[in-house]
């Protein structure tokens, strides 16, 4: 499969994508009940500053004209001020998406390597003991919201077992290293600070734990169930009928296949995960992008909105096309085909 | 003429459990192939061969099937009983196995080179060591052997890649990778047109011929096992019936199922054996009691209804699973009915 011409379409396809997404929101965000200007200032602001804000933002002009305004600026990166903090919302995005990014990028870590281990052994000991519990288990964690898991392990291993601190990214008394990705591990060890990388990586634990439990009961659910089909399959029969040895076929000839559909499943949990953290985020004070946009439409203030969904919308196509050039490249029926149809 | 036997099965019997309750297929199947012998199977679609084969490399599918009782012995020694270790050893080098469908016994998501390169390299202790190269060597020589053309470009490509000849051609190159002392072919080129079909069967033939290993050809072309075999057996719902050499079996078929079998020889163009008897073989969660032919059976006695008829040693090496040849219980005039039947 040639990878740079199917970025290129995808990167393509997506742009039209996104700009569906932006009238969508600029739409959702104009039509919310209210006046945006005056909510902005507050009740008991006299009229002639609401006036000024409404000209300002440019809202007392045609939709069309001022979705134009409003795409022109968010080209430029610039989706205004916050109405609430007063602050630019793309500075605002900047300091969030970091922190959100790498909670959940942890929280994929967790889930993908325990999910994908549960499910292997669930299906190598189908029927058995392991295999039961890793059902019960999983079907638990399936039906279970993560902030369930959220307050759960907040009690238990942060108030009573004092194992993991609960609050924000990194404790009061230790340094912050200097921001240079915005992920708090990254930077520490940038910074040569072991101190503040491990006590950021244990920060990260518990929320990324909470939030990774669905999803890893989810993974662990396919891949048990892909591995169990495969299982039964000739090409499996064959490897041993050849005198291949056990480890080689369950590890190799067995695994790749059965990842496959595993691996669609990471994306769409990953992409999930990155947005509805909310409540996992406020549970453990955590400073991300979901808290951020659900501020947001609790106070009506669109540009953040606007900006929060946007961000999301690109963070969904990027995961999108990475599973689908993961997916191809394992599996060459779809690799070729995709290749074949470029 | 005395022959060694290199494998021997007595009285198998597999299940398989499903929903709804137990299949019971193998239902005390005895079969013999000796040293350097190429021995036919026939019998009509679904009468148990590929699962008697898949019985002896120990890769029947566990659950859903399971073994109920018997002994497969290879070379004396008990394969149920052996060490998966040992077992290792014996699959490849002792007993190899062509599949019935290619398609389905090759691995989708892995290029040729990467599924026959570790048929050569775990064929054998000494194979192990062997470096990448050689082992590269060995896969593009075994590619040849079955007059693939281009092996080196043949080793990147994926079985979506080739045609179905070819896959066959792959398939049979990796059972005879490991040079086994008893090849069993499952139906080959049947999912291939007729004229490739006879391609394949032709090189197969020859392959064997070179090696002068022990064959098990399972095939609904009765042309094919005359010109491949010198044995032959014919299985009915779960038992071999009737064993005799091949030239005897075509001449002078004595199991009433074997008689009509030959009738219906002109009818056969690689479909489904056995038009020439009305009825369809049974339903295995209830088999019919006693001889499991009785409902089908134009000479049906009582006691085939009771009794399980074992082999009766008609003449040297022929042998027939009918209570029309028991010429043991005295009282019978089993000459007589077998006179009848002439
Ligand atoms: N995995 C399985 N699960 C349930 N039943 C099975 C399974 N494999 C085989 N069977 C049962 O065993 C019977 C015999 O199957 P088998 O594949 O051995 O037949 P066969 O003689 O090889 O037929 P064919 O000529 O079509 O290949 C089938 O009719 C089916 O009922
Ligand atoms: S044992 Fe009886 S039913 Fe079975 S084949 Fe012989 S005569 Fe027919
Ligand atoms: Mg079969």
């Amino acid at each position: 499969m040639k990878l740079l011409p199917f970025i290129g379409k995808r990167a393509f396809h997506a742009i039209f994508v996104l700009l569906g997404l932006s009238i969508v929101i600029f739409v959702i965000a104009r039509v919310m009940p209210g006046d945006p200007a005056r909510v902005a200032v507050g009740a008991h602001a006299p009229d002639w500053v609401v006036q000024d804000i409404r000209e300002q933002m440019h809202l007392d002009e045609p939709l069309v004209v001022q979705y134009f305004y409003w795409l022109r600026d968010a080209l430029h990166g610039d989706f205004g001020v916050s109405l609430v903090t007063r602050r630019d919302v793309a500075q605002d995005i900047i300091e969030f998406f970091p922190a959100s990014l790498e909670l959940a990028l942890f929280a994929l870590l967790i889930s993908a390597g325990l999910g994908i281990t549960l499910g292997t052994l669930s299906a190598w000991h189908k029927d058995k003991f392991v295999d039961n519990l890793v059902r019960v288990l999983s079907y638990m964690g399936v039906v279970t919201p993560s902030f369930v898991f959220a307050i759960l392990f907040l009690l238990l291993f942060g108030y009573l077992l004092h194992w993991f601190p609960t609050l924000g990214r990194l404790s009061e008394d230790v340094a912050r290293p200097p921001t240079v990705t915005g992920f708090m591990t990254v930077d520490s060890l940038l910074a040569g600070d072991m101190v503040a990388f491990w006590d950021a990586l244990k920060h990260l634990v518990l929320p990324a734990l909470a939030l990774a439990m669905g999803s890893m009961a989810q993974e662990a659910r396919i891949t048990r169930a892909s591995m169990s089909e495969n299982l039964n399959k000739d090409y499996i029969a064959a490897s041993r009928a050849f005198g291949i040895p056990e480890r080689y076929v369950m590890g190799r000839f067995l695994l790749k296949p059965s990842l496959i559909p595993t691996i669609s499943i990471i994306g769409l949990d990953f992409a999930a995960n990155f947005s509805n953290a909310f409540l996992v985020e406020l549970i453990f004070v955590w400073p991300g992008l979901s808290r951020y946009g659900m501020n947001a439409i609790l106070r009506k203030d669109l540009n953040a909105i606007s900006a929060v969904i946007l961000v999301l919308g690109v963070v969904f196509i990027i995961v999108n096309i990475i599973v689908d050039i993961t997916v191809a490249k394992l599996d060459p029926r779809i690799g070729l085909r995709s290749a074949r149809s470029e | 003429m005395t022959r060694q036997p290199l494998l021997e099965i007595e009285n198998l019997r597999v299940g398989f459990k499903v929903y709804g309750g137990e299949l019971h297929v193998l239902d005390g199947v005895d079969f013999v192939v000796n040293k350097g012998e190429k021995v036919g199977l026939v019998g009509e679609t679904g009468c148990g061969k590929t699962t008697t084969m898949k019985a002896i490399l120990r890769i029947l599918p566990q659950p859903p099937g399971f073994i109920e009782s018997g002994v497969i012995r290879f070379h004396g020694r008990d394969l149920m009983q052996v060490k998966d270790r040992e077992m290792r050893h014996i699959r490849g080098q002792g007993i190899s196995m062509i599949f019935q469908d290619p398609t389905a016994a090759l691995n989708p998501v892995f290029t040729i080179g990467q599924q026959l390169e570790p048929v050569i390299k775990y064929a054998s202790p000494e194979n192990r060591r062997l470096p990448r190269k050689v082992i590269r060597q060995k896969a593009i020589q075994a590619l040849r052997d079955v007059s693939l053309a281009d092996p080196e470009r043949l080793l990147k490509a994926y079985p979506v890649q080739l045609s179905g000849g070819m896959r066959q051609r792959v398939c049979i190159g990796m059972a005879l990778a490991t040079n086994p002392e008893l090849l069993i072919a499952d139906e080959p080129g049947t999912s291939l047109d007729v004229t490739i079909q006879d391609q394949v069967l032709r090189l197969l033939h020859q392959l064997v011929e070179e090696r002068d290993s022990s064959v098990i050809l399972i095939t609904h072309t009765l042309g094919i096992v005359r010109q491949m075999t010198d044995r032959l057996y014919v299985m009915y719902a779960g038992n071999m019936v009737e064993t005799a050499p091949t030239r005897r079996i075509f001449t002078n078929p004595l199991h009433p199922y074997t008689q009509g079998l030959m009738d219906a020889v002109p009818k056969l163009t690689g479909g489904g054996v056995a038009h020439g008897i009305p009825g369809r073989i049974p339903d295995y969660l209830h088999p019919p009691t006693g001889c499991r032919f009785h409902p089908r059976c134009p000479h049906a006695m009582d006691i085939c209804r009771q009794k399980k008829p074992s082999f009766y040693t008609v003449e040297e090496a022929h042998q027939v699973a009918c209570f029309l040849y028991d010429t043991s219980s005295g009282a019978d005039s089993a000459p007589a009915r077998k006179e009848a039947l002439a």
